[in-house]
């Protein structure tokens, strides 16, 4: 145990640093930049269980410190996942990975989560219950206790691996959100999701993206994010994974001080996509700085 | 793909709102003419996508128009700045496809790609005919340059201000080819789409994220399945184009 290191679910992870799903696609084209065997693990693209073209373009609109995206789970489904990208993910990542998993319905979160449970390569199952993309799936299930506790139990039911359900910030109560899925058995929540936002062209007078909205992300969200963190990791008694807004090893610290095991970076990724391994490499830096020996000891330390 | 830091060592005005800008820097990864790169900025979360002109010995040459924040920015840069670029992103267009008498038709800001798609061709011993279309003869850049390389060029003017008057499609009735290269706004992309009459090469325009393949935020259906127009493009070949209306 280095440092570094942290338990996230009974797996321990080098360090806490987890690309983002949707961020990182499924992991090879960071690869040909460096040897992403230096993450934590990362997120894979969500998937779901059948293929999924997603929304029309454009998908992505700037904003002051931060960008919209309505790609709309675009993915090859579970079926090619498992049978063409899992086997070429092998080929240059030799950790557990986190498998990020999205639906429309109840029965196929559980049968994703199903077919994914046989995969020895994934350690974690990161369920979608957030996606602000789709419509009639995804947050939906994510803004409401009962539907996501409900999601929650169905894909206990089918998978022995550690179950995450990752929330959508798009709420008014968090907290009762991230309960009934500890409730249900969830063995970690993951937060924040995107926030809901939207873009207008003065030139065209119209929406920039062609869904209309999308989810925020990047710098500007990092606040909510600690918030939220903090707020969730004080109520619930199982390891909280934090996201938004990520870009620093200060960044980090900040989350995990908030409550959160680990950290997951990314629209960063996408600006420079070293971010992930210059983050790590800058960690004991600042770790020394701050007089942090093991970064697993600050979590949750801010009260 | 890499991240590098290149210097700028020119950064000219061509036309009211198009401007060339030189850089030194690795260009090692940029293996193909029709490639970009895309650019940091100062206080801009996104980084700028921006077509390659021409890549030789150290120097990476762009021309870019000026169309809003990012590329104002660049339009006030001076020599010696340093810019953080990825370079080596997409796929560039395929010469080999390109017969022995290929025409390359550029529309506005999409006529630079075409430059280094142009010297590659020449060098190839093939003959290369140019057309470059324009709103208007002021809006003009690049026909010189086109024409050292040995191109035989052709300019098109709506308005009639200068060469022939109309659209590319104009220019390009009644010449023979054996294939043909584009990069241009959509309309004339479609234009082409159905009036030339040998297979090509479209390269296409699209908003991006990351630029690298990784946010799929660029993503087009085509004949052959959904692509990435940052890594599975910006070039597409003819027969695999699916419009989207």
């Amino acid at each position: 145990m280095g440092r570094l290191s942290v338990d996230l679910c009974g797996i321990t992870l080098d360090n806490p640093i987890i690309p983002a799903s949707g961020t990182f696609g499924f992991g090879y084209e960071f690869a040909e930049l460096y040897d992403i065997n230096v993450l934590g693990t990362f997120s894979f693209k969500g998937t779901t269980k059948d293929p999924r073209f997603g929304n029309p373009t454009p998908r992505i609109a700037e904003c002051n410190a931060g960008m919209i995206n309505a790609v709309g789970l675009q993915n090859p489904g579970v079926e090619k996942v498992i049978g063409e990208e899992l086997p070429k993910l092998k080929k240059c990542f030799n950790k557990k990975v986190m498998a990020n998993v999205s639906g429309f319905a109840v029965e196929d979160y559980a049968y994703t989560c199903e077919r994914l449970d046989k995969e020895e390569q994934v350690g974690w199952l990161e369920v979608n219950v957030s996606c602000p993309n789709v419509h009639g799936g995804g947050m939906s299930f994510g803004t409401n206790p009962e539907a996501a506790a409900e999601v929650t139990a169905a894909v206990k039911k089918v998978t022995t691996k550690p179950v995450i359900i990752k929330l959508s910030p798009n709420v008014t109560d968090i907290v009762s959100i991230a309960k009934a899925c500890e409730d249900a058995g969830a063995d970690g929540i993951s937060l924040i999701n995107t926030l809901l936002g939207m873009r207008i062209d003065l030139k065209t007078k119209k929406p920039v993206i062609a869904n209309k909205m999308g989810g925020f992300s990047g710098s500007a969200i990092f606040p909510v994010a600690v918030r939220m963190v903090y707020q969730v990791a004080n109520a619930v008694n199982i390891p909280v994974v934090g996201m938004g807004g990520v870009s620093s090893a200060e960044d980090v610290i900040e989350l995990m001080l908030a409550g959160a095991t680990a950290v997951e970076v990314g629209a960063a990724n996408l600006i420079d996509p070293y971010a992930c391994r210059d983050i790590i490499n800058d960690l004991p830096r600042v770790m020394d700085k701050y007089g942090i020996n093991n970064i697993s000891d600050i979590i949750g330390g801010a009260k | 793909m890499k991240q590098s830091i290149f210097k700028i060592i020119e950064n000219t005005q061509l036309t009211a709102t198009v401007f060339r800008m030189k850089l030194s820097g690795d260009v090692s990864e940029i293996t193909s003419p029709g490639q970009f790169v895309n650019i940091k900025l100062d206080g801009l979360f996104l980084r700028r996508p921006i077509s390659v002109c021409d890549s030789e010995n150290g120097v990476l040459t762009l021309i870019y128009k000026v169309v809003g924040k990012g590329t104002e920015q660049m339009a006030q840069m001076t020599e010696g700045k340093e810019l953080d670029v990825l370079t080596g992103l997409g796929n560039g267009y395929n010469t080999d496809l390109s017969g022995d008498k290929p025409v390359l038709i550029g529309g506005g800001v999409g006529v630079p790609p075409l430059y280094m798609l142009a010297k590659k061709l020449v060098a190839e011993g093939k003959k290369v005919n140019v057309i470059l279309g324009f709103n208007t003869k002021d809006e003009i850049f690049c026909e010189d340059d086109f024409k050292a390389l040995g191109a035989n060029v052709t300019v098109a003017t709506a308005d009639g201000s200068y060469g022939v008057k109309g659209f590319v499609t104009d220019a390009l009735q009644g010449m023979e080819y054996s294939y043909f290269y584009t990069c241009g706004p959509e309309p004339m992309l479609k234009a082409l789409y159905k009036s030339t009459v040998t297979s090509g090469q479209f390269s296409f325009e699209e908003r991006m994220g990351c630029g690298f393949g990784a946010c799929m935020g660029c993503s087009c259906k085509t004949i052959t399945g959904y692509k990435r127009i940052c890594k599975d493009g910006p070039v597409l070949e003819k027969e695999e184009i699916l419009w989207a209306d």
